[in-house]
């Protein structure tokens, strides 16, 4: 991103700054923030308070949002990845949250869903769950892949089956899990005020931010996504790259649903994660990013989810139904997305044209 | 408006970001007469064919045009609908066509009141068109079914049916065989003769002494002059496109290639080679500092032959070594491993990833070789796109700049500085000059040249002779998919080269 | 002297005749008929009654309305995934008026239309003027959609008006497949108003894209979007009306929903928008656009339908088996696609190569 202060204050660097892409999500953050700051200052406001098990933890709407943004957040990563590689989107991650979540508890639980002691450690439940979940990742992506199926239409087999092989799994029982340090993930760990989510989220980014960095993930990403065979003829193996980010995404999808489900400790599968593909594709198309894939911007994407997750905690804060709140959430993308859609920025460009005209005029005058 | 003028331009101006791809730029076409209009590439020929057929919107300027009745009158053309409302049909370089129709349909839509449709009535009409024409192909056959070249001849179809009075025919020729031009030739006459006035735009310099009346030259955005065919030598009118003298061509024709061949072993030896596209198992080797060439009528499959030494396409069979070792390549990493480097023929499918900026482009291949583990720092990969960049000359705002908003040629450049940077021992070219300005043909000759005198071996394709002439020191002859003949020496002529591909000269093989 | 290869003398490729938009549709039929053979063989009892055939389409008359409105617009090369919300607010508008503003049935419908109308043209605009993905348009519009239902009224309710439960209730005799009980007591068979509907629709459809010229515009612009636009087309306004066709039978859809259903409801119709996509393609209608047909969506909307109840019957009761078979048999007809269009199109490039 272009430094705002070694660039000349004219027009041509502040079409330089609107043309990288981060600028969208960062302008609608900061639309709601403003919107926020005007219609309830406290919105912002932070407080240390004891929860119900004594801890003192940090409350209000800002930890609200970076702790509840956490999955989605983590989604958005490997769901920018997918969309970069295939040119589509993975619709089937809330289902595959479903089953991971399942599976966790099945492992955690055993056969017997009211069991008093944990059956296995939960980092072996966890292990469990990323390896199926990339399962069903290299399911998707061999399909997409292998078969040239289109991404969307891949992963509706999997949308469709997903909660009915995760309430499979457990025989339509919903496992609770008894152990506390079970809940440490989807809430706080004692004597730490920060919501545990957001750690889990700030170490994923980390990781990838350390992949992108010192592999060539971007890279090969990115031209499969442009020019498949171009990239066929440099040596790489399309295929093989576009099944990666799927199992990638899976790995996302498992750790998601760790969160999800240490949240409440049990699962319910009609429920779990219900939506969340929508938002984290969303998320991806908020960042900027083209859902017909090529380049991408990480970071916008991730900001892109924050974006989201804002948008429903000021919902919330202005008491909407929470049943109603997708309407809102609609009318809000839609003028997000016409605003930085190419036909209007075209428009406003000619607009801005004219206005600097009449201006050079006047001064001449 | 000029008596027999049917289409007019004035003063047409036309910007794109950062660009100015046409400056008052003026264009008369006569009724019945065949204009051709040149220019190197980026010269806006192609813009001014848009701005004709309202894909672009000019930005000033007035296109007046003859109607039926005779009236000179001003059109304002805002989309390709109105062009054709106007008269003006066009048939793309690329195919324009919908795959998934029919080729009747495909001919007829888009066009007439009628919101219905008859099958019947539509597929008669289709064969009856398509048999005057001279087309074998079936109406109600899909596209898609069709060759390449069959589907060129199905739009033009469309394009004669439209009763159009401006016909333009953006590089039609490029993907036909001679045979085949010679019929679109033929169907050009034809048109002419009806009155139709046809705008040829076209690289080949032989095809516009052949049908065309007059020139129009471009460059850089303006218009040079137009000329009548016969006051205008292919000499001067090169040194008009380029707009300057041709010292440059001069140079290389007196650098003949000599390669003295001192019985080194082969940089790379493939026996009994054949791949999935159906061509004959074939035999081929290179020395260290060598430039052979392989030629051939398209379609005769001298591409396929390169790519199955890259392993571009399925290998079916072959033993290869390399410096006399056994190996295996059957894919385009085994090659790369093996120190082949290959610039595509078709420059924007196969070479370019189009949104990535030139220095991501230029270290891709190498970035592959070296593993998914060692990305290069940013700095250092600035310094690798910097320095080709430079050696190249290839121009370019920045190193960041997406490598699609480069003109053909220095697209070319910037994949064969990917290569490059991989340092490889055998490099593989087909077709690098095809499509663009004569100007970095002679940059990509002169390097070849350049790199072979360095001790890389070098593989050359082009469909001119004269530059495979000039450059390879042996030429390797394919006729129907199958390695006819090899030509060294003094065997080297153009009249030697036409008679092995055309099999008449059987001493060759 | 030369070789004229290309246009003479070489063998004729074989299999030209059938597009890729027949071959798939013939598969679809062939493969429902060969279901409903083998259950009336192997299942017996119910399926012999022709019966239970025509109350599968009764259910299902809604769902064959709202995938030929997607089959439309995949055709085009886009996408609606906004018909399930769309149906869930029409219902729930539809009973809101008619229970508790005691409304008329004709204004009824009428209501309908125009939801469904808004949400099409709406969502047209913005993806043909605009240019946003339609991906992400009809997103914005399902959760608009599904918001909006929940906001005209939060709780399911049944609708108690006259004329409406007596539209409801009425079903048309169809002669000579009646079945006779063990009493003796002759039973006619008997279909929902709603059927008639779907079979007007896809009869109009049918022809609509086979015989008019807005019908191969449709194929064209999602054949090759800028061929389509070089060929003279209006691209835009051609996906524009895509796109309102597709909302107008979401509207008529969810009328018919609401006919079959008589309540309102915010959970309603509830994941149709991912069976109306996957009926479509079962149908043969491909997501790249340019590929589909109207009669293979209508039968496969009846072989998804088709395959629940042969699921049910063979005693896999427990819920989920619905979901998991539903996605076997997309799955199943995903691969076969792909198999055949890639040797289709191996088979065509060796033909224009030769």
């Amino acid at each position: 991103m272009p430094n705002k202060k070694v660039l000349p204050p004219n027009a041509s660097a502040l079409a330089r700054i609107t043309r990288h892409q981060i600028i969208i999500p960062l302008a609608a953050l900061l639309l709601l923030a403003v919107f926020n700051l005007i219609n309830d200052p406290s919105f912002f406001s932070i407080s240390l308070k004891p929860n119900s098990n004594g801890d003192q933890i940090l409350s209000g709407n800002i930890i609200s949002i970076i702790d509840n943004g956490s999955e989605l957040a983590i989604l958005a990563l490997g769901m920018t990845l997918v969309t970069a590689a295939s040119g589509g989107q993975d619709i089937s991650v809330g289902a595959a949250i479903a089953i991971s979540g399942s599976v966790m508890l099945r492992v955690l639980c055993g056969a017997d869903a009211r069991a008093e002691t944990l059956q296995a450690p939960i980092i072996v439940a966890f292990l469990v769950a990323c390896l199926v979940s990339m399962a069903f990742g290299a399911f998707n992506g061999a399909l997409v892949a292998f078969f040239k199926i289109q991404p969307m239409v891949a992963t509706l087999i999997l949308f469709t089956a997903g909660r009915n092989i995760a309430s499979w799994i457990n025989n339509s029982q919903l496992p609770i899990v008894k152990e506390e340090s079970f809940s440490y993930f989807g809430n706080y760990i004692p004597g730490i005020p920060i919501p545990t989510p957001f750690i889990i989220a700030i170490v994923c980014f980390i990781i990838m931010f350390l992949v992108l960095k010192f592999t060539n993930l971007g890279l090969y990403v990115q031209s499969v996504g442009i020019n498949e065979k171009t990239s066929r003829l440099n040596g790489l193996n399309p295929e093989l790259i576009k099944l990666m980010t799927y199992v990638i995404l899976g790995l996302c999808v498992a750790v998601a649903a760790l969160i999800k489900v240490s949240r409440i400790s049990t699962i319910n599968y009609s429920v779990v994660a219900k939506d969340i593909e929508m938002d984290a594709i969303l998320a991806v198309a908020l960042g900027g990013n083209a859902l017909s894939g090529g380049k991408f911007s990480m970071a916008a994407s991730v900001i892109g989810a924050y974006v989201i997750q804002f948008l429903t905690t000021t919902l919330y804060a202005l008491e909407v139904n929470a049943a109603a709140l997708p309407a809102y959430k609609a009318v809000v993308v839609i003028l997000l997305v016409v605003m930085s859609s190419p036909a209007v920025k075209e428009k406003l460009a000619v607009v801005g044209k004219k206005f600097r005209k009449n201006g050079a005029a006047a001064e001449k005058a | 408006m000029r008596d027999k003028a049917i289409l007019e331009m004035r003063g047409i101006y036309k910007s794109f970001p950062g660009v100015k791809a046409l400056q008052n730029v003026d264009f008369t076409l006569c009724k019945g007469e065949i204009h051709a209009l040149m220019g190197e590439n980026g010269a806006g020929k192609s813009t001014l064919i848009k701005v004709l057929t309202g894909v672009h919107i000019k930005d000033e300027g007035n296109i007046f045009i003859r109607t039926e009745s005779g009236e000179e009158q001003e059109v304002q053309i805002h989309s390709p609908q109105e062009a054709q409302e106007n008269g003006i049909s066009t048939v793309y370089q690329e195919i324009s066509l919908c795959p998934n129709l029919s080729v009747a349909e495909n001919i007829y839509i888009g066009r007439g009141d009628s919101a219905f449709i008859s099958w019947r009535k539509m597929n008669k009409r289709a064969d009856e068109l398509l048999k005057s024409l001279g087309i074998d192909v079936k109406a109600t056959q899909q596209l898609a079914s069709c060759s390449i070249a069959v589907q060129q001849m199905v739009a033009i179809a469309r394009a004669v049916d439209m009763d159009c009075r401006v016909l333009i025919l953006d590089e039609p020729t490029s993907s036909l065989d001679d045979s085949e031009v010679k019929k679109l030739f033929g169907l050009m006459r034809q048109l002419k003769d009806r009155g139709v006035g046809i705008i040829f735009v076209t690289h080949f310099l032989d095809q516009v002494y052949e049908v065309c009346d007059k020139i129009t030259v471009l460059r850089d955005g303006t218009l040079v002059g137009e000329y009548e065919i016969e006051n205008l030598p292919r000499l001067q009118l090169v040194s008009k496109m380029l707009g300057k003298d041709l010292d440059d061509m001069a140079d290389i024709k007196e650098e003949a290639p000599v390669f003295e061949d001192k019985g080194a072993a082969p940089v790379y030896e493939g026996e009994g080679l054949c791949s999935s596209e159906g061509i004959k198992p074939f035999d081929f080797y290179i020395r260290p500092g060598e430039v052979n060439g392989f030629t051939g009528l398209l379609g005769s499959g001298r591409s396929e032959c390169v790519r199955t030494i890259f392993g571009a396409d399925k290998v079916t069979g072959g033993k290869v070594k390399m410096d006399g070792k056994e190996v295996r390549i059957t894919k385009p990493r085994e090659a790369m491993d093996n120190g082949i480097a290959y610039l595509p023929e078709d420059r924007k499918r196969d070479g370019i990833v189009g949104d990535l900026s030139v220095k991501d482009n230029i270290i891709l291949a190498l970035q592959v070789k070296t593993g998914f583990f060692k990305p290069f720092s940013k700095a250092k990969a600035t310094e690798f796109a910097n320095e080709y960049i430079k050696l190249l000359d290839i121009k370019t705002a920045s190193v960041n700049t997406p490598i699609k908003s480069l003109s053909g040629g220095n697209q070319q450049k910037v994949i064969l500085a990917r290569w490059l940077l991989t340092n490889p021992k055998y490099l593989i070219l087909d077709e690098p000059t095809r499509g663009i300005d004569i100007g970095t043909k002679t940059d990509i000759q002169k390097l070849v040249l350049k790199l072979a005198s360095e001790g890389m071996s070098v593989t050359f394709i082009s469909s001119e002779t004269d530059e495979m002439l000039r450059t390879c020191s042996r030429l390797l002859v394919m006729r129907d998919r199958r390695l006819v003949g090899e030509l060294t020496g003094d065997q080297l002529t153009q009249s030697a080269v036409m008679n092995t591909i055309a099999g008449g000269d059987k001493n060759a093989e | 002297m030369l070789n004229m290869l290309r246009t003479d003398g070489a063998p004729k490729p074989p299999s030209r005749k059938m597009t890729d938009t027949n071959l798939l549709m013939t598969i679809t039929i062939v493969v429902f008929f060969a279901m409903y053979i083998c259950s009336i063989v192997f299942l017996g009892e119910g399926f012999r009654k022709p019966q239970t055939m025509l109350n599968l389409i009764s259910t299902n008359s809604y769902m064959i309305i709202l995938a030929c409105g997607l089959s439309i617009v995949m055709i085009t090369g886009g996408i609606d995934i906004s018909v399930g919300g769309v149906t869930a607010l029409v219902a729930m508008s539809c009973a809101v008026y008619l229970e508790m503003h005691d409304g008329n049935v004709f204004v009824a419908v009428l209501i309908a239309i125009g939801i469904g109308l808004a949400f099409g043209i709406v969502q047209g605009y913005l993806v043909a003027y605009l240019q946003i993905q339609p991906f992400i348009v009809t997103l914005a519009g399902m959760f608009f959609a599904r918001g909006l239902t929940t906001i005209v009224h939060t709780d399911p309710f049944n609708v108690t008006n006259e004329a409406f439960v007596t539209l409801k209730d009425s079903r048309i005799t169809i002669p000579l497949l009646g079945s006779t009980t063990k009493k003796g007591v002759y039973i006619p068979a008997t279909i929902e108003i709603g059927v008639i509907v779907a079979i007007v629709i896809v009869a109009v459809l049918f022809c609509v894209l086979k015989w008019t010229k807005l019908g191969r515009s449709f194929y064209a612009v999602g054949g090759n979007r800028q061929s389509a636009l070089l060929l003279g087309l209006n691209v835009r306004r051609t996906t524009f009306i895509s796109h309102v066709i597709c909302g107008l039978l979401a509207g008529i859809g969810g009328f018919v929903y609401f006919m079959h259903v008589g309540s309102g409801s915010p959970s309603h119709a509830s994941g149709a928008e991912m069976n109306a996509i996957a009926s479509s393609i079962i149908g043969g209608t491909m997501l790249t656009g340019g590929v589909g047909n109207i009669v293979g969506t209508l039968f496969g909307v009846l072989s998804l339908a088709l395959i629940q109840s042969i699921v049910a019957s063979l005693g896999l009761d427990d819920p989920w088996w619905t979901g998991i078979t539903i996605a076997a048999m997309l799955c199943i007809f995903l691969v076969v696609q792909s198999i055949i269009i890639a040797r289709r199109k191996k088979a065509n490039k060796a033909a224009g190569a030769v």
